[in-house]
């Protein structure tokens, strides 16, 4: 497998690693997203463009929407008057 | 409804309605027995007595009462639980157990005569072009070979949406039905202006999203693609605009009832064009839906109107989502 291909699935890795240590639920999301954008790229070098495409468009795009909406919703993103009351610096 | 009968207050039904409204009070039954005869003196004395052990009866029966909640409060509650808990291991271990059985009769990994190494997989790949017409081998097995499923992933969609409506859309009045001119704004509903820098971007993005995405389920028979991802990059450009443009300018060509048509026209469609080719194909009809020249835009039978379908499906779902998650309603 090439070089390039290896740093991905590490990066996967981390991605996949990091997402369940991270205490913030925020940036628990952005990671998701940027793990399907890494594994969108990796069918890609797969040779299953199909996939690439839904993989980029429904994991990094539409899920990653879904569920910063649903953290707004559940009042763990606050809007940003709120948040600046709150303090700055703070894991959401 | 039956007639009330002429000694009804005698009879248990009374007795059983007066219990499920205020509870079993043995007093009150027997002071009514001494309301029928307090004449007789020398029944007071006994009546008296009648009434204390009565209402001793009734004490001790609030003390078990009582001791009853208690018991079902500390005691019964954790055998309750203890009783949840050995029941779900129980079961749990059941599915390990069938699961692990299932596993067992699966065939070796690599073994000549297991079924991944039939002739399905060499059949879709030597004769796919000829009998779906598709040049793409994924959309013809996913919308001709295998269309029953992705039927049944369009309708888990449409029931997906439809338990988010349930559980999310606000915008309905008491009836529920939606509440006349409820798609307008009220003011307390609106998010402002938009951002001028999202603005002045969505108006370079939205238009190649937007046919970027009409291509893709347009050409899913020829390139990669399809109804799935062309209809969620269409989503996505929609709900860009609505982020961009605001919900009155978005409202005006989506909204609730194109919602529901659109996801509705679409699956019948669906269910209707694949049962009238399965119903062709078991009966042996010699009627087959013209393939075309695999290659032309106009080739590969239904696969184009079943893309369609699916795209105008899951692009309606994702902004139906989006919009309910948002705001409860469009």
């Amino acid at each position: 497998m090439s070089l390039f291909a290896c740093l991905l699935l590490g990066f996967l890795i981390i991605c996949a690693v990091s997402v369940s240590v991270t205490r913030s639920l925020l940036s628990a999301v952005i990671i998701l997203m940027s793990y399907s954008v890494v594994m969108s790229v990796l069918w890609i070098l797969l040779e299953a463009p199909d996939l690439a495409v839904t993989e980029a468009a429904v994991g990094a795009g539409v899920t990653g929407i879904l569920f910063f909406l649903t953290l707004r919703r559940i009042a763990l993103i606050d809007r940003e008057s709120k948040s600046k009351e709150a303090g700055d610096g703070q894991d959401i | 409804m039956g007639r009330i009968s002429e000694n009804y207050d005698s009879s248990w039904q009374k007795k059983f309605s007066d219990w499920m409204k205020n509870g079993w009070d043995g007093l009150d039954e027997n002071m009514a027995r001494e309301d029928t005869a307090p004449n007789e003196e020398s029944q007071e004395e006994q009546t008296d007595l009648f009434t204390l052990k009565v209402r001793e009866d009734r004490e001790r029966q609030r003390d078990v009462y009582s001791r009853l909640h208690q018991w079902s409060v500390t005691t019964g509650a954790r055998r309750i639980r203890a009783i949840y808990v050995i029941l779900s291991l129980f079961t749990c271990a059941a599915i390990i157990f069938f699961l692990l059985q299932a596993v067992d009769g699966l065939p070796l990994l690599g073994a000549a005569d297991s079924p991944v190494n039939n002739e399905v997989s060499r059949r879709y790949i030597e004769q796919g072009i000829e009998e779906t017409g598709a040049v793409n081998f994924v959309s013809g097995m996913i919308l001709d070979y295998r269309a029953f499923d992705t039927l049944g992933e369009s309708t888990v969609l449409f029931i997906a949406a439809c338990t988010v409506m349930i559980l999310l859309r606000t915008d309905v009045g008491a009836n529920g039905r939606p509440e006349k001119g409820s798609w307008i704004i009220s003011p307390d509903q609106s998010d402002g202006k938009p951002d001028p820098i999202l603005k002045h971007a969505a108006m370079f993005l939205i238009p190649v999203i937007l046919l970027f995405g009409v291509s893709m389920v347009l050409n899913g028979h020829l390139s990669p693609g399809g109804g799935f991802s062309g209809g969620a990059i269409l989503g996505a450009g929609l709900m860009l605009f609505l982020n961009a443009f605001g919900r009155d300018k978005a409202v005006r060509f989506i909204n609730y009832r194109v919602f529901i048509t659109v996801i509705f026209t679409a699956l019948t469609f669906y269910a209707g064009a694949k049962s009238f080719v399965f119903y062709t194909g078991a009966n042996d009809i010699p009627f087959r839906v013209p393939l075309g020249t695999p290659g032309s835009i106009l080739s590969a039978g239904l696969i184009l109107p079943l893309d369609i379908c699916v795209g105008m499906i899951v692009s309606c779902t994702m902004y139906g989502f989006y919009n309910l998650f948002r705001k409860g309603g469009f």
